[in-house]
């Protein structure tokens, strides 16, 4: 029999963690969320010796505060759910300040092991660890690791395994605060003893540390106990007597003496050599974070990146698209025509699944290109370059990527704003990349400037849709900064990694993460999404049609012309009678101050909000031209001729352009309601979403159409 | 303020500096802390971008610094 244990990843962002998650899981990780938040969990099992081992990735943190939600999140995981051994991992090329993080398990009494990776680097920097000294002095087991080269993962877990053997008590934590501040430790233990629940998962040195230190969550945990009010007495003295003593805050005295702490230890069993050369990562950054030539190879970097994505990623959308034309004329051909479940299977389910598949190629190319820019350690360098810009509109070089990605596709764009972590702004960035145009609006626009602009000025126009979509998005930052996310910008501290070669295993691991996670659950609401519109476009099945089509297309069984044209009145028809055409009726008038009352645009919108692009597919079948593109010739004829009862010209190129102002800034795409719901875990936001973008949308038609015609242009 | 204290904002790159003192909130201030940047370490300035962030090095730490929590962090010449 196998014995289950269970052991958790921790340690500072950047030190090396996932690495070694990925080299002891492999490919059997799990990727989900902790309760209640976007926090990542990482879950991976792996088999060594007689142990069954799931290993569980907690979120890269400095420390165990509860001053950001990864603390929080990871402190709960490890007090709440008991891993048998938590391994701390170490950046030993910076070894004070990760030890920091140790120093704090150590005071929660874990059950410890200490990881110390990158070992070659450090020693590169000419650092030399007596392992057996620091462990002694720490009472911590530590083990050398140099995770990229998957050196010492065996003995870690060997060490592991001794711990969950030995049931050894944890080592008691060693660090002296001074005498001053050990006096008051000791009051406050003396009542927190008192009440066992408080002290059953936390030990009550721990506990009264936390006080002195100001610790919110636990003072809130504190404030339900029985002896809440002796405690907080307690420590309001004790914190009074300290500042007093020592003129400055409790939390600062013992951070001081912590790193104090460290300090000591390390002068003990850690041998500098003094020599300190300028390392590979500075004389890089002098020329990629250069105050001149910085901008222009980010920007240059991004454009090959992005080029690259869109090259790649069209033949392979080409491909999803034959797959699914494919399995739709097989099912056709099978299933009974004109059935209400040959149009459910063709039409509902593959054209559903095919609406979720076609995206597969260009998101996963991007979180792709994602990685790349992380695992090299180049993203903390464009957030830098871009920190001062992004600055002027309320929010910080963070921001910047998940915008970038927009133009691309809106759903990795939002799920990037996981890498933002304040929650306004990441709030914020989630609510105004919307408004970047996406790739699937792109045939809107060349149906629509196709039709009604002389080629010259195409180019122009399009480029001024993009810019308005930029200048509205900077817009809406601004005041939803103003009104909504008040407060002030979060104090914005960022490490900057040393640059490093990715593994192909890990751009691979990273780019199937965060692409599983769209394919899973976007996924399903984009499938229901589809359906839903589906019905609304194909009910009531068999409306009182007009004329008998279907006795007219058997007498015309010979002319294939007249076949067509009656199959496409039908459709229309049909159409024209079902749930969504009702509704397009209804809706239209809304979009009479706009230019544009016309009832078969209304139903295209209303299919937009499946995806833009269905935009163009549903105005081909209001026409009745039958399938479209937005190249289509016919559609654009059609659209041109398009007259009012009074003979006047229902669409001229101000109408046009108010419409793709419409369609630029409307309702997202089904899948981005989703994907919002998901990152901001309510569905206030997505339904907010779903009212403001339609709002902002029509009042920036409204402007254009009637400044435009106050203008003398419509 | 003493002549010697300055603002870790105003160092001009490549000037070695010891953090003297945050100004700030508790968050604020602790976040730093844990990040390596207490009272008396020593700071390398390595980039500042006038009225943009700035990056220094703490131990083996670069870190990158809003220009608001820059003009937070005093620092002594030496």
């Amino acid at each position: 029999m196998m014995k289950k244990i269970t052991i958790a990843l921790a340690g500072n962002p950047n030190c090396g963690k996932t690495t070694i998650f990925n080299d002891l899981t492999g490919a059997r990780q799990h990727v989900g969320n902790y309760p209640g938040v976007t926090v990542e969990k990482k879950e991976g099992n792996l088999k060594y010796k007689d142990y069954e081992i799931k290993v569980v990735d907690i979120p890269g943190i400095y420390s165990l505060t509860a001053y950001s939600i990864d603390e929080i999140v990871a402190r709960n995981f490890i007090v709440e759910e008991k891993p048998d051994v938590v391994i701390d991992i170490v950046d030993t090329s910076n070894l004070e300040r990760n030890l920091y993080l140790a120093v704090q398990f150590m005071e929660l009494k874990v059950p410890l092991v200490i990881a110390l990776n990158m070992t070659d680097i450090a020693e590169k920097q000419g650092l030399k660890i007596n392992r057996e000294e620091l462990s002694k002095i720490l009472g911590v087991p530590l083990v050398f690791t140099v995770a990229t080269k998957n050196q010492g993962l065996n003995e870690l877990l060997d060490e592991v395994i001794k711990m969950v053997e030995a049931k050894s008590q944890p080592g008691e934590g060693t660090i002296k605060y001074g005498e001053e501040v050990e006096k008051e430790l000791d009051k406050l233990e003396n009542i927190l003893i008192q009440d066992k629940k408080l002290t059953k998962d936390y030990p009550s040195k721990w506990l009264a540390l936390k006080l002195l230190e100001g610790d919110a969550e636990v003072t809130k945990g504190v404030r339900e106990s029985l002896y809440s009010e002796k405690v907080i007495t307690q420590v309001g003295e004790s914190t009074t007597h300290l500042k007093k003593v020592f003129g400055d805050s409790p939390e600062a005295i013992i951070a001081d003496r912590r790193y104090g702490y460290i300090t000591g230890a390390c002068r003990e069993a850690v041998k500098k050599s003094p020599e300190e050369r300028q390392i590979l990562s500075d004389k890089i950054d002098q020329v990629l974070v250069n105050r001149v030539l910085g901008l222009p190879i980010f920007l240059t970097l991004i454009w090959l990146l992005f080029n690259f994505v869109f090259k790649v990623s069209a033949p392979l959308m080409g491909y999803v698209e034959m797959g699914q034309t494919w399995l739709g004329n097989l099912f056709s051909g099978l299933l009974p025509d004109g059935s209400a479940i040959q149009s459910l299977i063709v039409d509902g389910v593959i054209g559903g699944v095919g609406s979720v598949l076609i995206f597969v190629p260009i998101i996963f190319l991007l979180f792709l290109a994602m990685a790349l820019l992380e695992d090299t350690g180049y993203m903390a360098r464009a957030v830098f370059i871009m920190d001062k810009i992004m600055h002027k509109i309320g929010l910080h070089g963070r921001s910047f990527i998940p915008m970038l990605l927009g133009f691309g596709c809106t759903l990795p764009a939002i799920m990037a704003t996981r890498t933002i972590e304040d929650k306004n702004d990441r709030f914020v960035t989630i609510l105004v990349v919307p408004f970047i145009s996406c790739g699937a609006r792109l045939p809107v626009y060349a149906l629509l400037i196709g039709a009604f602009f002389p080629e010259r000025i195409s180019g122009n126009i399009l480029f001024s849709l993009y810019m308005l979509g930029i200048v509205v998005a900077i817009f809406m930052a601004k005041i939803l900064r103003k009104y909504l996310f008040r407060g002030e910008a979060a104090p914005f501290v960022m490490e900057l990694p040393p640059y490093r070669f990715p593994t192909i295993k890990g751009l691979l691991i990273h780019m199937w993460e965060r692409g599983a996670i769209y394919l899973k659950k976007a996924g399903t609401i984009i499938f229901v999404g589809v359906l839903i519109i589906w019905v609304l476009s194909n009910f009531p099945w068999s409306p009182n049609y007009s004329k008998d089509y279907d006795t007219l297309i058997e007498q015309a069984q010979n002319n294939e012309e007249i076949v067509t044209q009656l199959e496409n009145e039908r459709a229309f028809e049909k159409l024209e009678m079902s749930y969504a055409g009702k509704m397009g009726r209804a809706i239209a008038p809304i979009f009479k101050p706009l230019g544009f009352d016309d009832w078969k645009l209304s139903v295209g919108l209303i299919g937009g909000f499946v995806a833009k692009e269905i935009v163009v597919g549903t105005l081909g079948t209001l026409h009745s031209v039958g399938e479209v593109d937005e190249e289509s010739e016919s559609l654009r004829q059609r659209l041109q001729s398009q007259t009012r009862p009074d003979g006047s010209k229902k669409f001229s190129p101000l109408v046009a352009y108010a419409i793709m102002i419409f369609v630029l800034l409307y309702i997202p795409c089904v899948a981005t309601i989703a994907v919002i719901k998901r990152e901001t875990n309510s569905w206030k936001w997505p339904i907010f979403t779903v009212f403001y973008t339609t709002g902002v949308a029509w009042i920036a038609s409204f402007i254009v159409y009637q400044g435009g015609r106050l203008l003398g242009l419509g | 303020m003493k002549e010697d204290n300055i603002l870790l904002s105003k160092v001009t790159p490549g000037k070695d500096v010891t953090l003297f003192s945050i100004k700030g909130g508790r968050c604020f201030r602790a976040r730093l802390t844990d990040m390596g940047l207490n009272a008396g370490v020593k700071i390398k300035v390595l980039n500042s971008y006038g009225h943009g962030p700035t990056i220094i090095l703490a131990g083996n730490t670069r870190l990158i610094l809003g220009h608001g929590m820059a003009n937070k962090i005093t620092v002594k010449e030496y």
